[in-house]
């Protein structure tokens, strides 16, 4: 196709849309799915052709609309002279008939979920600035609200030299944790020599209580893939994987469903738009290993091999791939870049704080109000994330932590929920931004207890490639279990300090660098719920 | 180039081996696709088993101690077969801070099952992930494929003896 067809297809799409005063949209992403959402769809459908209004309202499932604890949720958007959207909650298929019923009259009170609630007015979009606007499974509608127009824009005006300029300038880092910047990565991979180039976007997103990956590849598959093929035109590359959790069906589903959209509308394959560009992607499911997110042990994953991390340098950029130049980026990452180029890099830098720019997609959860997926400018304070989006702690409780960057990460506790978070803040505090996962602990949680388990996570995960790592791991996970029983001693919590910094400093790959972060971070916050666990004769004689 | 290898023919007459042949066909019997491959296994056939590592080596012209490598390295794959039904409780962050440890110990309790463990009647089997990614309705569990959020120790032990006691 050429890239005017493509525009036909967003007119047309649009003339679609405005030949109905009402649009009833189904969150259809995993949350609301796995409560029923379809049955809800359908019922909402079936009540549409029982009142014979197929003319007026259409029915359709949507990606993740954000509140994820208030599921299923339900749109109801009525176009005419005075633009109105109604957000249902907790709908049930039963609930089919007064929902539209009441379409173009009063709302349905006790299902109504107001829209001017912080967690909604507070956020920013740009990753998810179509997610739940748009059907993930219709081509149709992503080129409809501007998908592939940065694809058209860079292929057509842009050589791929513009392309990495725009995304230096940009000022984008890595989405995946690290915030390595991306611009950098492109141009060490362009530069490199190599027939061959892979591109490869990382959606092992194994941070346990992170879900924003999973959320964009279900609500917005169109979105990576078009920054994929943007990169790939940037960096020279021909070939590209897509690696996602095989936990994940759904979204490795719409994804392999939007690849197909793609090939056939002449997005991905030979001479993309008529131009002498190809690109091919496939999809390659992990199997259920944390260790690899990191990038050369997801690349051995990918060759059919045990995902065991190598030694870096050499980086992938220079050596990846069967031994290839490969770009890595996470799926965050790539679904920043269409926007960047639609909207220039200036628009983009002038978001979020002088060192972090753009927005940044979290996954909040644990014990606050309002759970769920958001999106916030870099810069934003944690309390507004806990107490203006998240609503706060239920239950009258005290807040007693945020956890961030899940196994790698650290517990920050309430006297910092001042700090904006960005990349430099939060490594500051002892935690990492990571990929985006954020559990809020109260009071009643034990924050050794929560070592414990991340602990347990690494011992579990740990490749054992690397003994201290391996053998490191094991031990401090041991330490914990004695303290947590209460039958450590002094030199048991000495003990585990150095630990902590001899696995932090002698292993192989980020798992166990970062494995010590949760016990180094709880140590320095919460250390007298270390201490109170102490046998009690240590206390005295010290 | 005269190609002097046999595709090894598939271990039984069974239909499930033809879907895996088409899986390893498609990557051109390449090594690379391993895991592809295992995935393939376990989804018609529920589980991976000796006989299947066999058939991959061969097919695949890989050490079969690499296909046992790769299949115990990752936590995905099963090695035994799992019971009529299986239950498995997410352990992410998220549901461990709303209670899974709770689940667990009352599942334990009730139906005397350690994670990981299938009953003596083969009915039902109680397995863990690190985080099915739908932390915000933690506490999660999937029921035969079915994710079902904000569960009680109480919800979860009543859904596992409703399997116990009945067929359905």
């Amino acid at each position: 196709m050429t890239p005017e067809e493509i525009q036909t297809i967003a007119v047309n799409q649009q003339k679609v849309r405005h030949k109905t005063p009402y649009h009833v949209c189904v969150c259809t992403a995993a949350a609301c799915h796995s409560m029923q959402s379809d049955q809800v769809k359908n019922m909402l459908f079936e009540e549409v052709r029982a009142r014979g209004l197929e003319k007026e309202c259409t029915v359709r499932g949507v990606g993740c609309l954000g509140l994820c604890s208030e599921g299923p949720l339900v749109v109801v958007e009525s176009d005419g002279d005075h633009p109105t959207q109604r957000l249902y909650k907790k709908v049930k298929a039963e609930d089919a008939p007064r929902i539209i019923g009441q379409m173009g009259k009063e709302p349905v009170a006790d299902l109504l979920c107001p829209s001017d609630l912080p967690f909604f007015t507070k956020q920013k979009k740009i990753v998810l600035e179509n997610s739940g606007l748009i059907d993930p499974e219709r081509v149709e509608d992503a080129i409809a609200l501007g998908g592939y127009a940065a694809l058209i824009q860079a292929l057509t005006d842009m050589t791929p030299a513009e392309v990495i300029e725009e995304i230096v300038h940009s000022g984008l880092r890595g989405r995946g944790g690290a915030g390595y910047p991306t611009g950098l990565k492109w141009s060490t991979v362009a530069k490199a020599v190599g027939a061959k180039k892979y591109v490869v976007c990382n959606g092992d997103e194994g941070d346990p209580g992170a879900f924003m990956d999973r959320s964009v590849l279900e609500s917005d598959p169109h979105r990576v893939l078009e920054g994929m093929i943007i990169a790939a035109y940037a960096v020279g590359a021909q070939e590209g994987y897509v690696y996602v959790r095989a936990e994940y069906p759904l979204a490795i589903k719409r994804l392999r469903n939007a690849i197909r959209q793609a090939q056939r509308l002449g997005l991905l394959g030979n001479n993309i738009l008529g131009t002498p560009f190809h690109f091919h992607v496939d999809v390659r499911l992990g199997a259920g290993a944390f260790v690899c997110g990191e990038e050369t042990a997801l690349l051995a994953s990918i060759e059919g091999l045990r995902g065991s991390p190598r030694p870096r340098p050499p980086y992938p950029a220079q050596y990846g791939l069967w031994g290839c130049p490969t770009l890595i980026n996470n799926v965050e990452t790539f679904a920043n870049i269409a926007p960047i180029i639609r909207k220039g890099s200036a628009w983009f830098a002038g978001i979020g704080t002088e060192k972090s720019k753009g927005t940044k997609v979290f996954a909040l959860a644990g014990q606050v109000k309002h759970t769920g997926l958001i999106e916030v400018p870099m810069g934003t304070t944690l309390r507004e994330i806990v107490f203006e989006i998240g609503g706060g702690i239920p239950e009258g409780k005290q807040f007693k932590a945020i956890q961030t960057g899940g196994p790698s990460g650290g517990c920050i506790p309430e006297k910092y929920l001042d700090m904006p978070v960005d990349y430099d803040s939060l490594s500051e505090l002892g935690s990492i931004m990571g990929s985006g996962g954020m559990i809020v602990i109260d009071e009643t949680s034990s924050m050794v207890d929560v070592a414990k388990y991340f602990m347990e996570f690494c011992v579990s995960e740990s490749c054992g490639k690397c003994v201290p790592c391996r053998v490191g791991t094991d031990q401090m996970h041991r330490l914990l279990e004695k303290i947590a029983k209460q039958k450590a001693t002094r030199n048991d919590l000495a003990l585990l300090e150095d630990l902590c910094d001899l696995v932090k400093k002698t292993s192989l790959c980020g798992l166990g660098q970062t494995a010590p972060n949760p016990v180094l971070s709880t140590l320095r916050y919460f250390r007298h719920e270390y201490e109170s666990l102490l046998r009690a004769e240590s206390h005295a004689r010290s | 180039m005269r190609m002097d290898f046999n595709q090894p023919s598939p271990p039984s007459e069974d239909n499930r081996w033809k879907m895996v042949t088409a899986a390893m066909r498609k990557h051109g019997f390449k090594a690379h696709s391993l895991i592809e491959t295992l995935h393939t296994v376990q989804e018609v056939f529920g589980y991976l088993d000796e006989t299947a590592f066999h058939y991959i080596a061969a097919a695949l012209r890989v050490p079969l101690s690499q296909v046992y490598g790769v299949a115990t390295f990752y936590h995905f794959f099963n090695l035994k077969p799992p019971g009529e039904h299986t239950c498995v409780l997410c352990t992410g962050t998220a549901c461990f801070i709303k209670g899974v440890p709770e689940i667990l110990k009352a599942v334990q309790d009730h139906m005397r099952l350690q994670l990981g463990e299938t009953t003596p009647d083969n009915k039902v089997s109680l397995l863990s992930a690190r985080c099915v990614g739908a932390c915000g309705l933690a506490p999660v569990a999937v029921f035969d494929g079915e994710v079902a959020g904000n569960l009680t120790p109480a919800d979860v032990v009543n859904r596992m003896q409703r399997w116990m006691n009945h067929d359905t």
